[in-house]
């Protein structure tokens, strides 16, 4: 009997291990060995040519004093970070709440909205660094004669305004899911005792939603600190370093450079990567903390 | 009396007021669908105007109309149906085997008892917290020169340490096929899902493979259009990955290949204009076909955390 149990046991474990072998060979090579060679890396130093040579903590050492990062990637990124994730979160969320009033073609606004997430990163970028042109679409409209992408001043901001505008239509969409659950009986409660739709809004809709303002912040917060794809197309971190970000600094590190910094690169990857898990640890602990007090 | 007249006077405030409402938010709705639709739109105009307007008004009609740059795209410039051709393949093949590999593992940690497997659905919770630039060098040098330049000797032998593919259609597409969260995703759904057609599979004597193919893939097919229209957006948008392993202009994909293009030909804008289309209708299209399905895999992302 407990042979056979034994048997079947064992017949499970293999065909369990035969469904997930695909999966985890892969998932082992470029997540998790990766992940460990990432930090390995760190404490050497490793320019291709010659192996890694372990070298403790210099690489770390190496970034802290590195002016590119101290005084344009890090802030740059931060500013960054805390510029586009509230505007980006308030604005889907007033976007989402102008479409749960059940106002007519809905549909067709969601799919509307949608549009500029549907356009990849790179395209997007083509086309605003042609709209913020010198001769472009925005100077002929506004009448302006800005050199937007060529400013120190301006280029950053241009980039975050486009991705403010491509990442709104998702995070809309997330945020109606939300609203769509939450049930109208508290809606028409709230009505009854005399709710104007701004009282509403602050007082029912948003904490209702704190879960779903979790996730969106926490996505945005882990997207905007890896932003890379619009500044390599649109500035490759200039003018003047206006635009380098840590993830930019990551790829001209490991890939650019004419002498290549694999192990300072990833010593940097490996503070980014704490940077936002601490940051998203944070934020939970006290969007948890406010919702307990609220409760209680 | 009286009081209904109060009363008829606060229906009135309120009826207006609800108007003035539903102004404001039509406002709010026309103005910022105006907003997203404009690149769309002016890049649909200049790349209907010849490649000397670029940047010469009018903005809003193509006029004078020409052709052109769509003839430079198919017929001229010879990479651009390459490109086209190199994106298609590598993001099909990336749906089809991680949808595959992803349902396959979803299935086995829902569904089968194996050692270590609270183990490795951990390791998988651990590697969803991490940004994915953490690992991007090492997958880089994976796929690349390999870890340990050379090899690990071992006797006669070496053992390698990377996968030779760089400037390969293989290098972009192999670290996209099995990835933590679409097994995450594919776990929680079989998890929620019900036993009862599976078990009187096996009943009738189906094995596990039998019962997988036969009915757990036919039953799921919601969820597994729902995992793969979301894969195939992000293969095909892509750009850090293939920027990296891609140096021929032969193999770019098309994001890839419209970037070079752009350096390369900086005064054919109107082309590279055209060109992006080639890049956003595809999409398009898809999600008009499948919009149901791109807001169910969105909406369930954000409900899934509460």
């Amino acid at each position: 009997m407990s042979i056979i149990l034994n048997r079947k046991k064992i017949s499970e474990a293999v065909t369990g291990y035969l469904f997930i072998s695909p999966w985890l060979i892969i998932f082992t090579i470029f997540s998790v060995v990766s992940l460990v060679y990432a930090f390995y890396l760190s404490f050497t130093s490793y320019n291709l040519l010659k192996p890694p040579q372990l070298w403790g903590l210099e690489g770390y050492q190496r970034v802290f004093d590195d002016d590119l990062f101290l005084v344009k990637a890090l802030p740059n990124t931060f500013k960054y970070v805390i510029i586009v994730v509230p505007i980006q979160t308030l604005l889907s969320l007033i976007l989402a709440f102008a479409m749960d009033q059940k106002l007519r073609l809905q549909r067709f606004f969601r799919t509307l909205f949608y549009l500029p997430s549907v356009t990849s990163s790179v395209v997007i970028s083509l086309i605003f660094i042609w709209i913020f042109a010198p001769q472009g679409i925005f100077n002929q409209i506004t009448g302006l004669t800005i050199n937007w992408l060529d400013n120190p001043r301006t280029a950053f901001y241009v980039i975050m305004g486009m991705n403010i505008f491509t990442t709104s239509g998702t995070l809309m969409l997330i945020f109606l899911a939300g609203l769509q659950d939450v049930s109208t009986s508290i809606y028409e409660a709230a009505q009854i005792d005399g709710a104007n739709p701004i009282q509403t809004f602050v007082y029912i809709t948003i904490p209702m939603l704190r879960p779903v303002i979790f996730f969106v912040v926490t996505v945005g917060i882990i997207g905007c600190f890896q932003v890379f794809d619009q500044i390599y197309v649109m500035t490759a971190g200039g003018p003047l370093d206006s635009t380098t970000t840590v993830t930019y600094l990551i790829y001209k590190w490991a890939f650019r450079d004419t002498t290549i910094k694999m192990g300072q690169a990833s010593a940097l990857a490996v503070i980014l990567t704490f940077i936002i898990l601490s940051i998203t640890l944070i934020q939970r602990s006290i969007i948890e903390g406010s919702g307990s007090s609220a409760e209680s | 009396m009286s009081i209904s007249t109060a009363q008829s006077r606060d229906a009135e405030w309120t009826a207006r007021a609800g108007k003035i409402r539903r102004i404001l938010f039509y406002a709010i709705l026309i103005f910022w669908g105006l907003l997203s639709i404009a690149p769309l739109y002016f890049t649909l105009v200049f790349s209907l105007k010849p490649v000397a307007d670029t940047y010469t008004p009018p903005i809003w009609w193509p006029t004078p109309f020409t052709l052109n740059n769509y003839e430079t795209i198919l017929k001229t410039f010879h990479l651009f149906p390459r490109w086209i051709w190199n994106s298609v393949t590598i993001s099909v093949s990336v749906s089809i085997l991680r949808v595959l590999f992803c349902a396959m593992a979803g299935y086995a940690f829902a569904r089968i008892n194996f050692p270590f497997k609270n183990f490795i659905f951990n390791l998988l919770l651990v590697s969803m917290m991490m940004p994915g630039v953490v690992t991007l060098i090492p997958s880089f040098l994976i796929i690349g020169p390999g870890l340990i330049r050379g090899g690990i000797p071992l006797g006669n032998l070496t053992i390698p340490t990377g996968f030779n593919l760089i400037d390969t259609p293989a290098g972009v597409i192999l670290p996209g096929v099995a990835d933590a969260f679409g097994v995450f995703m594919m776990t929680q759904f079989y998890k929620s899902f019900p036993r009862e057609l599976e078990e009187a599979a096996m009943m009738d004597g189906s094995g596990r493979w039998g019962t997988f193919l036969r009915i757990v893939l036919p039953i799921s097919q919601t969820q597994l259009l729902t995992l793969g229209l979301l894969t195939f957006q992000g293969a095909w948008n892509n750009f850090m990955w293939p920027l990296l392993v891609l140096r021929t202009p032969e193999f770019f994909t098309l994001p890839i290949g419209l970037q070079w293009f752009r350096g390369e030909y900086y005064t054919l804008y109107s082309v590279v204009l055209a060109g992006s289309l080639f890049n956003t209708l595809p999409m398009l299209i898809i999600f008009f076909v499948f919009q149901r399905y791109f807001i169910r895999s969105i909406a369930s992302t954000g409900s899934k955390e509460g």
